[in-house]
């Protein structure tokens, strides 16, 4: 008996796993290249919308990116439902939002700062009152250039719910 | 014996463990990211010094109300048509004087694409998927007459022109060069979008 067991198990070829490390690192190669480093944790819903004319963003170290969505369920209770603008890994009310601007540009080596565009991702269900002001604020401070950051894609798959 | 054997092999049998811890890790902290988008300028915060006089019929107004209701030239207007009508606005060529134009020659529109001025106004209320759609719908009526232009003289359309120009990769040479086509196209039909201040709420 003990005798047949012996056969039995050694009859049964093993699967090599010899690949599996080669696989893998295919996979770990794939993500290095193609993902970037998270920068910004976020506090707000931040689901884009999508457009088909859109450019790229060139040149990232002239970018400041711009979040403005609900903000998560866990910061519901302290903030309410209304949209909110992040900056980083803050929220900035509007009234500070002018000054954090600058703080942020201030930053920036002086000779990109005249070209630095604002990123702005903005949540598809936010309204446009917020992102007006959003708007006025950066007028006031001479920051033209923006950019409404969003997803390739059909834009009128936006208005369906 | 044992010296002619060579060095002991090392055991990989945990190098798959190696790199699935990092591929998890990478997994974990990195994003795809999203760098495309929509590029506007705001209009600056200064007067312009003259005042310059802009005739009604050169202005193309596009309102969206609170429930994303489209209004575009005292008409109600489905979103899927604003960029036909405002291609047909921009492409008007009401005086005459643009040679390129194959718009109606209606003498209640646009005198030429110079003049034309899209102006887009919103309501606080307006849901922010919804102007993007008719920003969208805007930048696109300009794409698809530049692009109509550009395979005309070069052959290509604008948005590879420009998509190429703007491209890091491309050496300076070719850049020049794509510089003056890009530049050429856009003063045939110049972007002019100009967003008001929002209305009030009503």
């Amino acid at each position: 008996m003990s005798k047949f067991k012996f056969k039995k198990s050694k009859n049964t070829p093993e699967v090599s796993t010899a690949s599996l490390p080669d696989i893998v690192f295919m996979l770990l190669f794939f993500f290095m290249t193609v993902t970037v480093m998270k920068d910004d944790t976020l506090k707000v819903t931040n689901e884009l919308p999508n457009a088909s004319e859109i450019k790229k963003l060139e040149k990232k170290d002239r970018i400041i990116t711009v979040y403005i969505g609900k903000p998560e369920e866990r910061f519901q209770a302290m903030l309410g439902t209304e949209s909110k603008i992040q900056i980083d890994d803050k929220f900035v009310s509007i009234e500070n939002f002018g000054s954090v601007m600058l703080e942020k540009i201030s930053e920036k080596p002086k000779h990109i700062r005249p070209f630095v565009t604002v990123s702005l991702k903005v949540d598809k269900t936010a309204s446009m009152g917020l992102i007006s002001d959003v708007k006025e604020k950066l007028r006031n401070i001479n920051v033209l250039k923006i950019n409404y950051t969003t997803y390739e894609g059909d834009s009128f798959q936006n208005l369906l719910k | 014996m044992g010296r002619r054997a060579g060095a002991p092999e090392v055991n990989a049998g945990s190098m798959a463990d190696i790199a699935f811890l990092l591929l998890i890790f990478f997994l974990v902290t990195t994003t795809i990211e999203t760098d495309a988008g929509l590029d506007r300028m705001l209009p600056p915060i200064e007067p312009p010094e003259t005042d310059v006089i802009i005739k009604q019929k050169n202005i193309f107004q596009v309102s969206i109300n609170k429930n994303g209701q489209l209004l575009a030239d005292e008409e109600l207007t489905d979103l899927k048509d604003l960029r036909e009508k405002a291609m047909a606005f921009l492409d008007n060529n009401g005086d005459g004087s643009c040679n390129y134009c194959k718009g109606k020659r209606n003498s209640e529109s646009s005198d030429n694409p110079e003049k034309a001025i899209i102006s887009l106004k919103n309501d606080r209320e307006t849901k922010y998927s919804t102007y993007i759609t008719v920003q969208n719908e805007l930048v696109g009526a300009y794409n698809d007459l530049r692009n109509r232009e550009s395979m005309r003289l070069y052959n290509r359309k604008f948005v590879e022109l420009e998509a190429d120009y703007l491209n890091p990769e491309t050496d300076s040479d070719t850049k020049e060069e794509l510089k003056e086509k890009v530049q050429k196209i856009q003063k045939l039909f110049p972007q002019k979008l100009s967003e008001a201040e929002t209305s009030s709420s009503n």
